[in-house]
């Protein structure tokens, strides 16, 4: 082996920075530091939009609207979607693990665009500290975080219009992201390697990346329109003035179906990665699992209007959109297999990690027939716009997305440190949110399918015990972070030295020291083969 | 640490190419998807025009009547600024400085005839921003692709001096030169979509 030019690259980053703690708090361009800038920031908004569903749970825990005034109400509701959405599952599972990962997995030092990188980032927190900011001064949007017309245009205007910015804001940085991913997995590997050889994760981002610049962007014109109707008093989407409502549903659900996947299809990958090193079988039916991205991918630009049965469509559009939504069932059943036969025969390491992946499973396969059944029009009429919508989408999104980022953290750790997590902490953890995930979100498919509309801040006094029940879910899932916390804490200081490998993994994160060098290895970039090829090891 | 029988760690070969920050083909790959994205939001506002007009009709009473000289002209004037810019960039290449920077200059010349020409445009139209959806439409659309126009011609002024002072523009190194050229393509591309559908449909 030759040493020729390992040699530190000159012109990458603009001169020494600091070692230390402090490059966290700067404009760093090193993707390892932005990858834990996001990920810490968007906890910090996760903590946040935890704390406004712990308010609308308490509300709900009687049928009248007593803790919150109906105003306060509809701004707290608001203000949970849009943060746990913007600012925490579409940056954590792309922004953080993205950037830490994706330059491993593709053999780079860097992102293809490192400046790219960090100005995406610091477009994060002004946007986000404009959003919460807006509730305590004048008051926060209370349009939900559909922010349908005429409901956007009659509520009052300067919260709208400073959510119109944060989300404007919010997008561009997951444009500029997405560019990034794509030029980085495309463009920036490592001379001989190929697509097929790239971990899940590269595949998946690679996915989510396309959906990011196709259609974040129609996001974006809308809200301008959006916004032109509040501040310019034009009629685009105002009846009134001769504008069309439903043109304004079909935009933001042109972005905000794909948004869906945006936020899943990362953790079907982070999932893959998660699941074959703690079983010690290589992953099942990779060639599969790649192309169900990409027909995922295809198949999530054409489904938006599933979102809108309700809104007049006419019927050959619903029958089109039910039939392309069902579709989608296909390639996703085709990776919850391939997970399946994975696990199967393995030697499985039950630890929170792979606790957490294997929940996420479970969740997800519920999360996943509630959403078959959401694409029926028959059954979709009966049950839009009730707490059936809501279970539905948290058992995708909290029960897919965020047990997998759980998962994530506790596999990725001692790579971001190098000390272990505490394992009983991490146990209290998984049975704390796993209860009361589903003790949360299980109830309230009955209390949808018996009518309860979502959004409000009274009900029927007759779902009041089934709302209890899911508040008593809430408050398990709050306690759950106590110890989460104080294990990352505690663990960070006093926790067991991790080594390079403490997992025996093979993709490339782990063939280096950790935490990593700054240019990631301290020799040359190895050329990983066969990430997930577990079956060569000698057996113990 | 044992090494794994799965993993070789060759040399990387043309890593100096890899790690060197001048690369210019990966930035105009990313500036390829930049402009993806923002073909989107073109393509979103198109459609959003394109619904108003088979579903909601025009008001009894409201004017929605443009005359098709003057953007006829802005449109020959535009097409015409694409060639003028290729022209620039082949002069560069040549090791033609001088002459780059002359058509450019005709380039931006060409751009700002069409801003002024669309300024006139606004200023003689029976109708404003908030008279009814088709002018809503008409002066957000045209003003979007406006901005990018603009923004275009700022770029090629930044361009051009930068081939004037001969440091970071020239025959060997012209990444800006050529990012500027696609960009003004691009709204090029757009002006002919969006004149084909606001002004020709």
């Amino acid at each position: 082996m030759t040493t020729t030019t390992s040699s530190p690259s000159p012109g990458l980053f603009d001169g020494p920075e600091p070692e230390d703690w402090r490059r966290y708090f700067g404009f760093s361009l090193d993707h390892k530091v932005i990858g834990i800038q996001y990920l810490v920031t968007s906890f910090f908004f996760y903590l946040v939009g935890g704390v406004l569903a712990g308010m609308i749970r308490t509300e709900l825990t009687t049928p009248i609207s007593d803790f919150l005034s109906r105003e306060a109400y509809n701004e707290v509701l608001t203000l949970h979607g849009t943060i746990m959405i913007f600012l925490w599952i579409v940056p954590v599972v792309n922004g953080a693990f993205g950037n830490y990962l994706v330059p491993f997995y593709v053999g780079a030092r860097d992102m293809a665009f490192p400046r790219l990188n960090a100005i995406a980032f610091w477009l994060i927190p002004p946007a986000g500290v404009m959003l919460i900011t807006s509730y305590f001064i004048g008051g926060a949007s209370q349009s939900g975080w559909t922010a349908y017309p005429p409901l956007s245009l009659t509520t009052p205007a300067a919260g709208q219009l400073v959510w119109i910015f944060s989300v404007i804001l919010l997008g561009g940085s997951s444009i500029l992201g997405g560019i990034n991913f794509i030029a980085t997995i495309l463009k920036l590997r490592r001379p001989g390697l190929k697509l097929m050889e790239l971990p899940m994760y590269c595949w998946a981002m690679l996915g989510t990346s396309i959906l990011v610049v196709l259609s974040t962007p129609v996001l974006a014109g809308t809200l301008i329109l959006l916004a032109f109707d509040i501040v310019a008093h034009t009629g685009f989407f105002n009846p009134g003035q001769g504008g069309n409502v439903v043109v304004y549903q079909h935009l933001f659900w042109f972005y905000s179906h794909p948004a869906v996947y945006i936020m899943v299809l990362p953790a079907f990958g982070l999932v893959s990665e998660i699941l074959p090193v703690h079983s010690r079988k290589p992953l099942f039916g990779y060639t599969t699992m790649v192309y169900s991205i990409l027909a995922i991918v295809f198949l999530g630009l054409i489904v938006w209007a599933h979102h809108m049965f309700t809104s007049g469509t006419p019927p050959w559009m619903r029958l089109f959109f039910t039939i392309a939504t069902s579709f989608i069932a296909v390639p996703t059943g085709i990776k919850f297999f391939n997970w399946l036969a994975t696990l199967w025969g393995g030697r499985i390491a039950l630890n929170s990690a792979m606790l957490f992946a294997c929940a996420f499973i479970v969740n997800f396969v519920l999360g996943g027939i509630t959403g078959v059944a959401l694409a029926q029009v028959p059954f979709d009429i009966h049950v839009h716009d009730t707490y059936f919508v809501v279970a539905h989408f948290h058992y995708i999104v909290y029960g897919g997305t965020v047990f997998v980022i759980f998962s994530s953290i506790y596999h990725w750790y001692p790579k971001f440190t190098g000390k272990m997590l505490d394992e009983r902490l991490g146990l209290l953890h998984f049975a704390l949110t796993f209860i009361g995930f589903n003790l949360c979100f299980g109830p309230q498919h009955w209390l949808g399918i018996n009518g309860m509309p979502r959004r409000v801040a009274e009900y029927d006094p007759q779902f009041t015990l089934l709302n209890q029940i899911s508040s008593v879910g809430a408050l398990l899932m709050a306690l759950s972070t106590l110890p989460f916390l104080y294990n990352v804490i505690a663990s960070y200081f006093k926790g067991k030295v991790a080594g390079d490998n403490p997992w025996r993994a093979l993709t490339s994160e782990w063939l280096t020291s950790s935490p990593p060098p700054v240019e990631n290895w301290h020799g040359p970039a190895p050329h990983v083969r066969h990430p997930y090829g577990y079956g060569a090891e000698p057996q113990p | 640490m044992t090494t794994l029988p799965s993993i070789s760690t060759e040399l990387q070969e043309p890593s100096a190419a890899v790690e060197h920050e001048e690369h210019g083909d990966f930035r105009l790959f990313g500036l390829v998807l930049f402009l993806v994205a923002d073909g989107m939001t073109f393509a979103g506002l198109f459609a959003a025009y394109l619904t108003f007009r088979a579903v909601n009709p025009l008001p009894t009473g409201g004017i929605y009547e443009l005359e098709l000289l003057l953007p006829t002209i802005n449109t020959v004037l535009l097409v015409l600024s694409s060639f003028t810019f290729h022209r620039s960039a082949k002069l560069l290449r040549a090791e033609n400085s001088s002459g780059c920077r002359l058509w450019l200059m005709i380039t931006v010349a060409l751009g700002v005839a069409f801003l002024v020409s669309q300024m006139r445009e606004y200023f003689t139209l029976p109708f404003g921003l908030t008279s009814n959806l088709y002018a809503s439409t008409f002066y957000v659309l045209t003003g979007f692709h406006g901005l990018h126009v603009s923004l275009g011609v700022m770029l090629m002024l930044i361009v051009w001096w930068q081939a004037r002072q001969g440091g970071s523009i020239t025959s060997h190194q012209h990444f800006g030169l050529e990012a500027a050229e696609l960009y003004w393509h691009f709204v090029d591309g757009i002006w002919v979509v969006l004149f084909g559908i606001i002004y020709l449909l």
